[in-house]
């Protein structure tokens, strides 16, 4: 019999029960909760006189609609701030660990989670939210639900799931100086499509992707989602087993060897077989521009943006010109040319210590041209943005002239004051470009930290490669 | 939730791509703590012709003419026909809620991403996925006949087209008899109540880190 892959061995572990037709209650070791995804799922708890079933497996915050200045002032939008009222008040009728909003340890929920340990490999991990599937690159199962789940979860500790396809997708060789993580998932995107990997639990493999740190894997498997996939994942290394000693939820001493012990087998057996494998030669991957409205709308900085006339697919012809009217782009235009409003280096894809360690070495002792409206850094958690204050990284951030945020989702999907206005142009680390994402009207480019604060400088897209 | 067995409606084509989550219900409307109530802000960039934010009165608001279901009699529909990769992008459930609050029951395209496709069946909405060219086949239909009405019947898994004619889909069995009985999946789950603690007990010995709860 052929080994077991990666995905394989934790899913089979958690399986609390199966279905004659394969449907499968999974047992989930950690639930994290937002305040976007949660309220109904608390309300419907109440409705039906429930509690949680475990409530210590929960860790909330509030990062969606949090603002990223004045923060002890309180939030000034009646909505959002009754909706992280309401996440407040939900914690602390049901018991849930909560880091609220004026909390050090406050951030993104993909970025606190590793940060505190509460992501663990080899467990099930979910929150109401599509880039759960972060957590995944230290060898977990990882992967975002509906408020309906949410409440599932809640209630029973449990989900009611079918088993994926399993796709192996292997970045083979070395990367080139200044292509990062961020272009590795942008050009995996690129080749397989938004649904290139629906249906499929994604482990990204190769020897590229081992070299990888813990952060790069992490913006990697933060945009599997991106690609359709719900759930990606990177094999444990020592790399992963070092990252989590002495982490505040993690196991310590003798039992955390334990774990260790176990942690070293979460790896797909060299025999197993996936339903679909795809190859990348790293070093064919330049630095990443997304040139449209959907994340598989990209080319290497040195390309063009593409022409419609030349797609042979009318559904995809047509979605490109769609998206070339939305965007105020011509086809042929170099990627070079384009020139920006706003920068935005923030995100569970890209606002952790060495993405703001890569976009400062860029920036230097440069600053923002002066065609660019706005440049601003918001770190993924108060211990992000404590650690880069440690190292300097701010004065460098701000002698350039970019705005140094407090923590949270901010301009990814402005949902707090942090927005494009119409018509502008921003270069984002953030994960998706699609219409309207960053403010109505929004144009988002998807860059890496390194090539954001190339442009910032440069007011438009530069090669990263070029500039040291 | 609401069970669906079979229905009967409008057919409204929306003839793109990749139609992703935050353009079913942008991020503004996600401020609300409630389940209702979205309805009126479906498509909202696209249906209406300035920015909106929650709170308003959508109905003083300027609908984009050139947008489907703006125009009679697809403001009527209930069954939406789109293309590949339909719902892809954010978790939100919302996006669910806010096509059923317009009136929507039954989505077909070629293929959908999958936390929609999981949230549509919570919430009774029937994501029915069907070949490119029967897809294809239908937008040419929907094109020349407006107003074109199919019934689809959930038991049987069979779409009927007003020439009499019947294009067979099929639906994972436990979800269709969730759908068909309108169950509540948690009350379900909770029979089981008994295999959950012991594999929690189970557990507890092999992986004990795991239960360092706080
Ligand atoms: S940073 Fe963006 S993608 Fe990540 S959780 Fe927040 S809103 Fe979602």
């Amino acid at each position: 019999m052929a080994g077991k892959t990666l995905y394989d061995k934790i899913f089979d572990e958690h399986i609390v029960r199966e279905q004659e037709d394969g449907t499968v209650l999974l047992y989930i070791d950690r639930h994290l909760v937002h305040e976007v995804t949660s309220p109904q799922a608390f309300e419907g708890l109440r409705l039906a006189n429930r509690k949680p079933w475990r409530v210590g497996a929960m860790l909330a915050v509030p990062d969606h609609n949090v603002p990223t200045t004045n923060r002890l002032r309180g939030i000034d939008d009646l909505v959002s701030r009754e909706q992280v009222e309401t996440l407040d008040r939900n914690c602390t009728e049901f018991g849930v660990q909560e880091f609220a909003m004026n909390d050090k340890r406050q951030g993104i929920v993909h970025v606190i989670g590793p940060e505190e340990g509460f992501t663990l490999p080899g467990t099930t991990i979910v929150c109401g939210d599509s880039h759960t599937s972060t957590h995944g690159a230290f060898g977990a199962l990882a992967f975002g639900i509906g408020t309906s789940e949410v409440e599932h979860v809640m209630a029973t500790q449990t989900l009611l799931q079918k088993r994926a396809k399993t796709m192996q997708i292997r970045v083979d060789g070395q990367l080139g100086a200044g292509v990062t993580a961020k272009d590795v998932v942008l050009a995996i995107i690129g080749k397989i499509g938004t649904a290139g990997g629906t249906g499929y639990a994604v482990e990204f493999a190769g020897s590229a992707i081992e070299s990888l740190s813990i952060e790069g894997r992490m913006s990697v498997c933060n945009m599997a989602i991106e690609g359709g996939a719900r759930a990606g994942m990177v094999a444990v290394d020592e790399k992963t087993i070092e990252y989590f000693r002495g982490r505040p939820f993690a196991p310590q001493g003798e039992l955390f060897e334990q774990a260790a012990a176990y942690w070293r087998t979460l790896k797909s057996d060299p025999d197993a077989v996936f339903d679909k494998v795809v190859v990348l030669d790293a070093a064919e991957i330049a630095p990443q521009v997304s040139w449209g409205t959907s994340p598989e709308m990209v080319v290497p900085v040195s390309a063009t943006v593409p022409d419609p006339a030349n797609e042979t697919d009318p559904v995809k012809a047509d979605g490109m010109r769609k998206a070339l009217a939305y965007m105020g782009l011509t086809a042929n235009t170099p990627i070079e040319q384009i020139a920006i409003d706003k920068v935005f280096i923030g995100s569970c894809t890209n606002a952790r210590i060495e993405d703001l360690r890569a976009a400062a070495a860029v920036i230097g002792a440069g600053k923002v041209a002066s065609n660019v409206k706005l440049a601003m850094v918001v770190p993924g958690s108060g211990l992000v943005r404590e650690q880069a204050e440690k190292e300097g990284l701010d004065k460098i951030f701000l002698n350039a002239g970019f705005e140094w945020r407090e923590p949270g989702c901010s301009m990814c999907l402005a949902m707090n004051a942090d927005r494009l206005e119409p018509g502008e142009r921003c270069a984002s680390t953030s994960n998706r470009n699609f219409e309207g994402r960053q403010g109505q009207g929004g144009r988002t480019h998807l860059v890496s930290p390194a090539m954001a604060a190339a442009a910032a400088i440069a007011g438009h897209f530069v090669d990263v490669r070029q500039i040291n | 939730m609401q069970a669906l067995t079979t229905h009967t409606g409008i057919v409204a084509p929306l003839d793109r791509a990749n139609v992703d989550t935050d353009a079913i219900i942008p991020k503004q409307y996600l401020k609300s703590v409630k389940r209702t109530g979205f309805g009126p802000n479906a498509f909202d960039d696209w249906r209406y012709l300035e920015p909106g934010e929650p709170g308003m009165d959508h109905s003083k608001r300027t609908k984009n003419p050139d947008f489907i279901l703006n125009q009679s009699p697809y403001d009527q529909s209930t069954i939406l026909l789109a293309r590949r990769n339909f719902g892809c992008g954010s978790s939100r459930e919302h996006a669910v809620w806010a096509l059923t609050d317009f009136g929507f029951r039954v989505v077909i395209a070629p293929s959908f991403a999958d936390i929609f496709f999981n949230n549509s069946f919570k919430t009774g909405l029937l994501p029915i996925v069907l070949p490119e060219d029967v897809v294809d086949q239908l937008f040419r239909e929907v094109a020349v006949d407006k107003g074109f009405q199919i019934t689809v019947d959930l038991e049987k898994q069979k779409i009927i087209k007003p020439d009499g004619s019947v294009i067979p889909f099929e639906v994972d069995a436990f979800r269709r008899h969730c759908l068909l009985e309108g169950l509540d999946d948690i009350g379900l789950t909770l029979q089981h109540a008994d295999d959950i603690r012991a594999y929690e007990a189970r557990r507890q010995q092999t992986a004990p880190w795991l239960f360092l709860d706080k």
